[in-house]
């Protein structure tokens, strides 16, 4: 179970400060598939990134299974079960997507094991096995590899920032179905940051993050009514901007 | 017969654990250790200086000659010329490579000069591994020279490693390609402490089709610096590529300079270059799968330079 309490952030320059990040607080618990939602540049991102270590908290707490980890660093929460699929996946020159995949799981991969992971994500495994992780794989390839590299992991807590773009349309039902068997796995959580209403239609709750706050949570039978009705009409055009036809 | 530390350097530099099949020279302390011709390749020793001759009949196809040099002993400084010749129609691996071990307080040297004389429609690969080891206060330095003059039709392939240890290094190499020749050239490079490192390459296209890639990977550490020099020159109807890419960390330094000629209005000539230091995000990337700070560069300077 994940858990943030109070979590404020802001970055500062000589002049000014921005918060970006307005007394957060929300529950992920165990076995459940929580998608946080909102306008563009409301947070959410940046949320991700205080889960993960990669920003720390300007004040407030963060917990995982009770444990306070606000302090620890991203290789720490890494080994504690948090993984993180990154909204813009990173290339690296000389490594293969079979290391990548090798370095998640933190074991030897045997190739049959590297392939059951790509396969998952509609990746034809001996085609990428042996690719390196460089400029000549396509932003779509990327992103899918991204997710694989977090199946691999196997953690209790998987955090996804909009795994949805890039992917195809006709790939996209092989998306849900991934989030679907990772849920299936006991105690496993998944965190997805998403404008993809049917992202949005098989969570268990949602998160609506605007402006930096929590601006409403529920369950997706009290939320997506909401979120598709005019009382947040900007949320609301986002959503559907940021939905299907906007899948590349 | 071999010491223990001379086993060591030879499985760094050629990966060999016990005496090599095929044909072989090996190299140990200014002496032949080791030599065995077989019926297509003959090893036979210079008259005039220091070096052999290696003599590869025409149509040998799928054989392998190691020549490793190995120092072990402090102050050690040598020149050794190394020709080659490569008859038409040959398929062949050539391995060579300099391991030194110094523990003492004065400098060790190896210059090997090594000439390719490459007949017509060949295949020919050449790795060449440097390695330095030895806590001693001097230098281990060694300076390369390698001259390729590449036949009708022929491909060949060139690695070139230094991965640890030589504090001083001045690599040249020239090739001359004649007509639908080919050279690939990878070069992976890593200094640390205050070591130096001088690389210059210069290729010419004299031949109709002839095409060369020359890509250089290298990892600047701590006080280290290289230098990195390669000059494409187009005398024909031609393709030719050059890259440089560094990785610079702590105080290193790294200058490159790609240089191109085209003297021909069919030669197509393109240079890349990029020095830069790891990328945070990469860091990132990897820390996120559970590797500490340090491991997750190991693993980055180790993808690039394989």
């Amino acid at each position: 179970m994940l858990e943030l309490k109070n979590v404020c952030f802001g970055v500062e320059n000589q002049d000014s400060a921005k918060e970006i990040i307005k007394d957060v607080s929300f529950i992920v618990p165990d076995e459940k598939f929580v998608v946080i939602t909102g306008p563009n540049g409301g947070g959410k991102s940046t949320l991700a990134r205080l889960i993960m270590g990669i920003e720390k908290p300007r004040s407030g707490r963060i917990l995982l299974d009770g444990r306070d980890i606000t302090e620890l660093g991203i290789t720490e929460r890494a080994k504690l079960g948090i993984s993180f699929a990154l909204q813009q996946p990173v290339r690296f020159k000389g490594i293969h997507v079979v290391d990548l995949l090798r370095l998640a799981s933190g074991k030897q991969l045997s190739v049959s094991d590297a392939c059951e992971y790509l396969s998952a994500v509609g990746l034809c495994a001996r085609d990428y096995i042996n690719r390196e992780v460089n400029a000549s794989l396509s932003g779509g390839e990327m992103k899918r590899i991204e997710i694989a590299t977090v199946i691999a992991r196997g953690t209790t807590l998987s955090v996804f920032d909009e795994p949805e773009a890039g992917i195809d349309l006709w790939s996209f039902q092989s998306l849900i179905q991934v989030f679907e068997n990772m849920q299936k796995r006991s105690h496993a959580s998944i965190l997805i940051i998403s404008h993809q209403e049917r992202i949005l239609e098989i969570a268990d709750s949602i998160i609506l993050i605007a402006d930096g706050r929590v601006s409403g949570q529920g369950s997706r039978d009290e939320m997506l009514p909401e979120l598709m009705k005019s009382t947040v009409p900007v949320t609301c055009n986002r959503i559907l901007e940021g939905g299907v036809s906007r899948a590349q | 017969m071999l010491s223990e530390i001379q086993k060591q350097l030879l499985a760094e530099i050629a990966d060999l654990h016990k005496v090599p099949e095929g044909a072989y020279n090996i190299r140990a302390n200014g002496e032949a250790a080791g030599r065995n011709s077989t019926a297509n390749i003959e090893i036979t020793s210079k008259t005039d200086k220091p070096g052999i001759d290696i003599r590869i009949k025409p149509g040998t196809k799928n054989e392998s000659v190691h020549i490793p040099v190995v120092l072990s002993q402090s102050g050690m400084k040598e020149v050794v010329y190394n020709d080659f010749f490569v008859g038409d129609d040959c398929d062949v691996l050539i391995i060579a490579g300099c391991g030194i071990h110094n523990c003492g307080d004065q400098d060790s040297a190896h210059d090997g000069v090594h000439c390719f004389h490459i007949g017509k429609n060949c295949k020919l690969k050449y790795v060449e591994k440097h390695y330095g080891a030895g806590d001693g206060q001097g230098k281990r330095i060694m300076n390369p020279r390698t001259e390729v003059y590449i036949g009708e039709g022929s491909s060949v392939e060139m690695e070139m490693v230094q991965i640890k240890g030589v504090d001083d290094t001045k690599r040249d190499t020239v090739a001359k390609l004649e007509k639908g020749a080919r050279l690939v050239v990878h070069e992976r490079l890593l200094t640390h402490g205050e070591q130096r490192a001088e690389s210059e390459y210069t290729v010419e296209l004299n031949g109709e089709n002839s095409s060369a890639d020359v890509v250089s990977r290298s990892v600047a550490k701590e006080h280290s610096y290289q230098i990195y020099r390669s000059r494409i020159v187009g005398n024909a109807l031609s393709t030719g590529h050059t890259e440089c890419d560094a990785i610079i960390m702590d105080e290193a330094k790294v200058l490159a300079i790609p240089e191109l000629e085209a003297n021909n209005i069919d030669s197509a000539l393109v240079h890349e270059a990029a020095i830069g230091k790891i990328a945070g995000d990469q860091i990132i990337k990897l820390m996120t799968l559970g590797l500490t700070e340090a491991e997750a560069e190991e693993q980055i300077i180790n993808g690039f330079l394989r």
